[in-house]
């Protein structure tokens, strides 16, 4: 992957630290996100990667630290105003609407870009009637994007585990966010869905120019895609640099292979 | 709207038949105990069908609570019941009909608002068992204050709505005015729910919320505004079935009980289906009156209370999600 140009810092945080009682979840954390880079953080289990992911989204609120998001420092940001202001995500666990089509999943991302008012949509009148049209378009394209068009209609509870993990990913890119957060997109898949899955990732990327930061177990892939890597471990902050140089970091390598301290 | 499967075709189709077939067999088995007449049959199944659209009043704002929340809201009856009250209240002190029922809605409006102030904001992201021992709270809160605040006697509540019987075909049958317009208003706001739920925003977010908490946040559905807009929309539900069932039997405790009879309707026409409420109303209400009229006499009569639930254990064994039910099938 030649050299890639990056933007300007997007999201900043510092000093971030987050304990729940006495468990210290993430200690003393900074990093920073740049407009356009594919970031990665990794990590053993238990390392903090998804707590990381839920401060930014705004579902933990860290004791201390602070997270500048486009220039903003924010403070206590609930998870709907995290989406409203362009930051979209996946989950660990799936978090589908299991009993709704793939559409009407996909369609959900599309919430915040809806502006007709209750009583318009009441009676499916004026602004709401064009609206669901209009964003009926941007989500068969998404649908494309996403290789999916079979399962357009399905209820995703009957979708197998690879197709559920794509459709989620459709609800996330359906928002058009600006930072888009990945919770192990790849955790249980098999090799060919891997690479399907990496390659959305980088498509996604490269076409939306959409800031990504990815959590995930696959070193190889990990490596692969990222322009920068963050390493954790048991919510200490061990490196953070291009992946070649993390490879390489002994603190890195003793907290994978599980060297005795 | 569903795509209608043919097994939930034939079910329909079979009650429909078992429900002339078997009356017939009757009247002509026995014909001293049981009187069987065409014109009369169709009175009687007209008769049921209209008040098991009262039924399906009720089984309606359960649906749309349990549609968003995925929670069985105990407290439907209650807010019948409370509804009921705080109109023929507000009518006693000398309000014009019209502005006593918008008054009422707005009541509604703030009661849903309280509801999710005080108590379902405390639980976010709870078991559903949590939020049904809320709703139980909420039943007994609201049977409570509205009679504290409006008495409890016995209310008559008169909007004028017509009650003349119909006559047809030269008076061979007969039916109330009064039944067809309650069924016409449950039709229509039946079909207007079902489409909104299906073809809107906010019912997209309204069942997406249901399904799940926390990823429905994610994609900036505010969970509040979500669940004050649910539970209104279920009062004004409650105050449609409080002024139809009020003005039939009169503004009562008892009103909060019928929701005990919404079950069975629920059990059948599915918890989740806005359409299986009305199925479900329709074939509990038809079947109820034909039973008690015409199995009735055989078993010594009194067979309405229990027959619903009878039907609905039956429906329980061969098809548990309901007619229209989404049936769910967990990945092991």
């Amino acid at each position: 992957m030649g050299e890639r140009v990056l933007g300007d810092v997007i999201l900043d945080m510092k000093n971030i630290s987050l304990s729940f009682g006495v468990m210290k979840v993430l200690n003393n954390i900074s990093f920073n996100v740049r407009k356009g880079e594919i970031r990665s953080i990794i990590g053993p289990n238990g390392a903090g990667k998804s707590s990381m992911l839920n401060v930014i989204n705004g579902v933990y609120h860290p004791q201390e630290g602070s997270i500048t998001f486009k220039g903003q420092v924010r403070n206590k940001m609930k998870m709907h105003e995290a989406a409203a202001q362009g930051i979209a995500r996946t989950f660990q666990n799936i978090a589908l609407f299991k009993g709704m089509s793939t559409l009407d999943n996909i369609m959900t991302g599309r919430n915040l870009k809806m502006k007709a008012s209750l009583l318009e949509q009441a009676f499916y009148w004026g602004r709401a009637q064009k609206e669901e049209i209009a964003h009926r378009h941007k989500v068969e394209e998404i649908i494309d994007f996403l290789e999916i068009q079979a399962i357009r209609k399905v209820p995703v509870g009957r979708l197998p585990y690879g197709f559920q993990k794509r459709v989620e990913l459709g609800r996330a890119l359906a928002a058009e966010p600006e930072v888009l957060l990945l919770d192990e997109p790849m955790a249980g898949m098999n090799l060919e869905e891997k690479e399907d899955m990496s390659r959305f990732i980088l498509d996604i990327n490269d076409t939306f120019g959409t800031t990504i930061v990815l959590i995930e177990h696959d070193m190889g892939v990990v490596m692969d895609l990222s322009d920068r890597v963050v390493v954790l471990d048991y919510g200490r902050q061990l490196a953070d640099d291009v992946p070649d140089v993390v490879r390489n970091t002994q603190s890195v390598i003793d907290a994978y292979l599980g060297v005795s301290h | 709207m569903q795509r209608i499967e043919r097994t939930v075709l034939y079910t329909i189709g079979g009650s429909a038949i078992l429900m002339v077939l078997v009356p017939w067999l009757l009247g002509k088995v026995a014909p001293d105990q049981v009187f069987f007449e065409w014109p009369y049959f169709f009175e009687v199944a007209i008769g049921g069908l209209l008040s098991g659209v009262m039924y399906s009043l009720v089984a309606l704002g359960f649906v749309l609570i349990f549609k968003a929340s995925g929670v069985f809201n105990f407290a439907q009856g209650a807010m019948v019941l409370f509804a009921a009250l705080t109109l023929v209240g507000l009518i006693d002190l000398g309000v014009p009909a019209w502005a006593a029922i918008l008054l009422t809605l707005g009541v509604m409006v703030l009661l849903a608002i309280a509801i999710e102030r005080v108590v379902l904001s405390h639980l976010v992201n709870q078991e559903h068992i949590i939020l049904f021992m809320a709703t139980i709270g909420i039943a007994y809160f609201l049977d409570g204050f509205g009679q504290t605040l409006w008495g409890s006697d016995v209310r008559r509540l008169d909007l004028g709505l017509p009650n003349q019987p119909l006559k047809f075909f030269d008076g061979a049958l007969m039916v109330n005015e009064f039944d067809l317009i309650a069924a016409l208003i449950a039709g229509v706001l039946v079909v207007s729910l079902a489409l909104f739920f299906q073809y809107t925003r906010i019912g997209r977010a309204l069942r997406a919320v249901a399904d799940d908490h926390q990823a429905a946040m994610s994609v900036g559905i505010p969970l509040k505004h979500i669940w004050v807009i649910v539970w209104s929309v279920a009062g004004l539900v409650a105050l449609v079935a409080g002024i139809m069932w009020g003005s039939k039997l009169g503004v009562q405790f008892s009103l909060s009980l019928i929701a005990l009879k919404a079950l069975p309707v629920l059990i059948i026409g599915g918890f989740t289906s806005i359409p299986g409420a009305i199925i479900g109303g329709l074939i509990i209400g038809a079947g109820e009156n034909v039973a008690e009229v015409f199995i009735g006499p055989l078993l010594g009569g009194g067979i309405t209370d229990w027959f619903a639930y009878m039907l609905a254990l039956v429906f329980l064994v061969f098809r548990p999600q309901g007619l229209f039910g989404e049936k769910i099938i967990e990945r092991v």
